[in-house]
C-alpha cells in the first residue's frame, strides 16, 4: 500500500522537477550574474570545509629588536592556495628577518577574534590578518588602535573602517578574469564556443572570473557559450559537465575553468572521447590557480593558459612594515598583487618553480 | 487513489504495483520516457576511440552507468546501516576523502608528484580499506555500543573527516602521473566498458552472493524490526549494527579509489562532496524504510542509478547545476513526509475506507 502510494508520488515529483527544470533553462539561458549581485564577500578560494584548528601560538619571549608580529589566518587545510599562503608567511616572517611572529588558524570568526584579542594583549607590533568573515571585527580593531597595534589585511578585505588597518592586500579577482579573456581574445580564434565551468556561485573568485568572460561573450558575435554550469570547484562535477555537452554532440573549442581541478575533470572528459586539447590542438584549456601540476600541463602543452591567484603576500606586507617603520605613510591602502596569466606556449620550468603552489 | 484503481484490474498488476522494486523501476521509465521525448539522440551510443587509441563505448547512457558507480556502491553498504540501525551514515563523503587520500598517500610515498608507484596500488587499495573498516567501526561503535543516533555520531566524522583527509598527506594534493592509475576510473585498455561499471558490478555480485549465503541480511532486517526480540532470538544486534558499519566502510574505500583514480589526484575539501546525499536517496528511492527494517538491495541499487540519470538528465538539458541538490531535496521531501508514521496511518485508513466503499457498491 505505501510503496504504492511512494511510487506515484515519487514519479510524479521526478517528472515534476524536471519539467520544471526544462523550463528554467530556456528561459535564462545567458543570465548567470542574478545570485551572485546580492551576496557579500565571499571565501576567495576553494569552498572551506575543513574544521577549525587550534590556535597555535609560538614563543612569546620578547627579544631585542624584533618587530613582534600576531599572524590569524584561516586554516591550512582548506586548499592548495592556504597551504602555500601559510608557507610563504611562515618563511618570511623569522627571526632571521627580524621578526618575532605567532600564528593562529581558524576557519571561525569568533575563534579568529578570540586569537587576535589574546595577540593584543601580548603587546604585538603589527597584526596580520586574513579574516574568516567580513564582518564583525570592529572592536578588536579599535582595541588594536587604543594599543598601538597596527593592523594590515591579507588575501580578503572586512567591513570596516579603512581608518581602522594599514594596509589591505588583496587580489582582484575581476582583473585575473580579464587578463585571463584578453590571452583569450589575442588567440583569434574564427569563433569561440564556450564551455564555461564556474566555481562556488556567490564566491569571489567566481564572481571576477566569470565577469570578465560574461562581458565579453554580450560583446562580440563570435563568441559564444555553449554550457555555462557551476561544477562548484569541482574535478568530478566538471568532467560531468563536459561529458554531457560531448554526448549531445555539441561543437565547442574553449574550455575556460574557473579553477584548475575542474581544468582537470574537464580534460579527462576530452580525453575519453579523443578530443585532442592543448596548445595548437581543437580545444583550448584555460585553468586558474596555478597549482604545480597545472603548470607542469602547460609545460607539456596539454593545456594552453593558467591564470594565476597569487597566495604569495608575505612580500607585500613586509615592504608595508618596513615603509611603517621607516615613518612613512601608506597613501593607497588597499595593494592590489601583481598576478600573471601563464601562455603554455612561453612558460618555463622556473615559472613552474616559483609559481607552483 | 490511482492505486486501488489498478488493484480492480487485476491481479498480476497489483502484485506488480507491489513488489518494491516497482518504485525506482517507475522513476527510470519515466526519466527514460521524458528523454525519449524530449530528445530521442540521448540515447546514442557509439564506439569511438579514446586519447589512449583504444576503443571505448560513450553516450549518455553510457556516462550514467559510468558516474552512477560509486553512488550504487555506496546505496550497497548505506541500505545495510539504514536496515539495521534505522539510520544513516552521512559522514561517507568524508570518509572518501580519508580513503581517497590514504590511497595516494601510499601510492605517492608521500610526495607531491610522481611518475611511478611508489607501492603496488593493490596495497594501497587494502590499506585504504582498512583504514575506512576502522573509521566505519568507529561509527559503528558509537551506534551500536553507546545507541548514540547515527546521524548524531557520524556527523563527528563528516565535519573532521576532510582535515583528516588533508592531515594525512600533510595539506599537499598528491598527483599520480601513471598512466595505469587512471584504469579504475577510465577504461581498461582494449575493453570499451568504463571500469567503475565494472567494479561496481563485482560489488553488487558480491554483495548478492553475500546476502544469499550468508544469514547477515535476515540478521540486519531482524535487528531492524526489532532490537529486542531479535535479541531474546539469539542474534547479537550490536555485533550487527557494527558490521553494517564496517559493510559501508569497504565500500567507501572502493567508491574512494574511483574518486581518486578518476582525475589521478583528490581535493580534499570537494571530493565526493554531498554524496552521503545521493546514497541515502538511493536507499530512500529504492523504496526501503529509512526507519530500518525490511530492505530491497537491488531496489537501491537501482535507485543509485536513477539519481544518476536525472543528474545526467538535468546536465543534458542544461540545468544549472547548483539547482540541483533542490530537485533531489524535493524527492527526499516527498519521501520522507510520506513514510512518516501519521501519513501512513491515514493514507492506511483511507485504503481501508476505499475498500469498504467498494464493497458495499458491489
Amino acid at each position: 500500500m505505501k510503496k504504492k502510494f511512494l511510487g506515484v508520488a515519487l514519479s510524479v515529483a521526478m517528472v515534476a522537477s524536471l519539467l520544471a527544470g526544462c523550463g528554467s533553462s530556456s528561459d535564462d539561458s545567458a543570465a548567470t550574474e542574478a545570485p551572485a549581485t546580492d551576496a557579500t564577500e565571499a571565501p576567495a578560494a576553494d569552498g572551506a570545509d575543513a574544521t577549525d584548528a587550534p590556535a597555535a601560538d609560538e614563543g612569546n619571549a620578547a627579544s631585542g629588536d624584533l618587530i613582534k608580529v600576531g599572524i590569524i589566518n584561516n586554516d591550512p587545510n582548506e586548499s592548495g592556495y592556504r597551504t602555500a599562503n601559510v608557507e610563504d608567511l611562515k618563511a618570511k616572517f623569522t627571526e632571521a628577518n627580524g621578526y618575532q611572529a605567532s600564528f593562529a588558524y581558524s576557519l571561525k570568526n569568533e575563534e579568529q577574534i578570540a586569537s587576535a584579542q589574546k595577540m593584543i594583549q601580548d603587546g604585538v607590533d603589527y597584526l596580520l590578518l586574513s579574516a574568516a568573515d567580513t564582518s564583525g571585527w570592529d572592536g578588536v580593531l579599535k582595541d588594536a588602535k587604543d594599543n598601538g597595534t597596527k593592523v594590515i589585511l591579507f588575501d580578503r578585505t572586512i567591513d570596516a573602517d579603512e581608518s581602522l588597518y594599514e594596509a589591505s592586500i588583496v587580489s582582484d579577482m575581476n582583473k585575473e578574469g580579464e587578463t585571463a579573456v584578453n590571452w583569450l581574445a589575442d588567440q583569434k580564434l574564427d569563433e569561440y564556443k564556450i564551455i564555461h565551468i564556474q566555481g562556488v556561485m556567490g564566491s569571489a573568485a567566481q564572481k571576477g572570473r566569470s565577469k570578465a568572460l560574461d562581458d565579453k561573450v554580450a560583446a562580440e558575435s563570435t563568441w559564444s557559450i555553449v554550457a555555462q554550469q557551476t561544477a562548484e570547484w569541482n574535478a568530478d562535477k566538471a568532467q560531468q559537465i563536459v561529458q554531457s555537452v560531448i554526448d549531445s554532440k555539441e561543437k565547442f573549442n574553449v574550455i575556460y575553468a574557473e579553477n584548475d581541478d575542474m581544468a582537470k575533470g574537464a580534460v579527462a572528459a576530452l580525453d575519453k572521447a579523443n578530443i585532442s586539447h592543448g596548445v595548437g590542438k581543437d580545444v583550448i584549456v584555460m585553468g586558474y590557480d596555478c597549482n604545480k601540476w597545472a603548470l607542469e600541463e602547460l609545460l607539456n602543452q596539454n593545456w594552453n593558459y593558467d591564470g594565476q591567484c597569487n597566495p604569495f603576500q608575505a612580500q607585500y606586507i613586509d615592504e608595508v612594515i618596513k615603509k611603517l617603520e621607516a615613518g612613512e605613510t601608506i597613501e593607497e591602502k588597499t595593494i592590489v598583487m601583481d598576478e600573471k596569466g601563464f601562455d603554455a606556449t612561453t612558460i618555463t620550468q622556473d615559472d613552474v618553480d616559483t609559481y607552483g603552489i | 487513489m490511482g492505486k486501488t484503481k489498478t488493484e480492480k484490474s487485476g491481479f498480476s498488476f497489483s502484485a506488480i504495483l507491489r513488489n518494491q522494486l516497482f518504485i525506482p523501476i517507475a522513476a527510470l521509465l519515466l526519466l527514460a520516457l521524458f528523454n525519449l521525448i524530449m530528445d530521442p539522440s540521448f540515447y546514442a551510443i557509439r564506439l569511438g576511440e579514446n586519447a589512449d587509441g583504444f576503443k571505448v563505448l560513450s553516450g549518455n547512457l553510457i556516462s550514467i552507468l559510468d558516474m552512477g558507480s560509486e553512488l550504487a556502491i555506496l546505496a550497497i553498504g548505506m541500505t545495510l546501516v539504514t536496515a539495521a540501525t534505522g539510520g544513516q551514515d552521512i559522514s561517507v563523503g568524508a570518509t572518501i576523502a580519508i580513503a581517497g587520500s590514504v590511497i595516494l598517500r601510499v601510492v605517492c610515498g608521500g610526495e607531491q608528484s610522481v611518475t611511478e608507484y611508489k607501492a603496488p596500488i593493490i596495497v594501497a587499495l587494502i590499506i585504504a580499506i582498512v583504514v575506512s573498516m576502522i573509521f566505519g567501526a568507529f561509527n559503528g561503535m558509537l551506534v551500536a555500543i553507546f545507541n548514540i543516533q547515527p546521524m548524531v555520531a557520524t556527523l563527528i566524522l563528516f565535519t573532521a573527516g576532510r582535515s583528516i583527509a588533508a592531515w594525512i598527506n600533510n595539506n599537499t594534493l598528491p598527483v599520480v602521473n601513471v598512466k595505469s592509475f587512471g584504469v579504475f576510473g577510465n577504461y581498461i585498455p582494449g575493453f570499451p566498458i568504463p571500469t567503475p561499471f565494472i567494479i561496481a558490478m563485482i560489488c553488487v555480485l558480491l554483495i548478492f552472493l553475500v546476502l544469499r549465503f550468508t544469514t547477515i541480511g535476515l540478521y540486519t532486517q531482524a535487528v531492524g524490526i526489532n532490537e529486542n526480540s531479535s535479541r531474546l532470538n539469539g542474534i547479537n544486534p550490536i555485533f550487527i549494527k557494527f558490521l553494517t558499519f564496517v559493510i559501508l566502510g569497504i565500500c567507501v574505500a572502493v567508491a574512494a579509489l574511483i574518486k581518486v583514480s578518476r582525475i589521478s589526484t583528490i581535493n580534499y575539501s570537494v571530493v565526493a562532496k554531498d554524496i552521503e546525499m545521493d546514497a541515502i536517496l538511493a536507499v530512500a528511492l529504492g523504496g526501503n524504510a529509512l526507519s530500518g527494517g525490511k530492505f530491497n538491495m537491488t531496489a537501491s541499487i537501482i535507485g543509485a542509478y536513477v539519481i544518476q540519470f536525472l543528474t545526467t538528465t538535468l546536465y543534458k538539458f542544461k540545468v544549472q547545476s547548483d539547482a540541483l541538490p533542490a530537485y533531489k531535496a524535493v524527492v527526499v521531501i516527498l519521501l520522507v513526509v510520506l513514510s512518516a508514521p501519521v501519513v501512513r496511518e491515514k493514507l492506511t485508513q483511507l485504503g481501508a475506507k476505499m475498500k469498504a466503499n467498494k464493497k458495499e457498491v458491489s
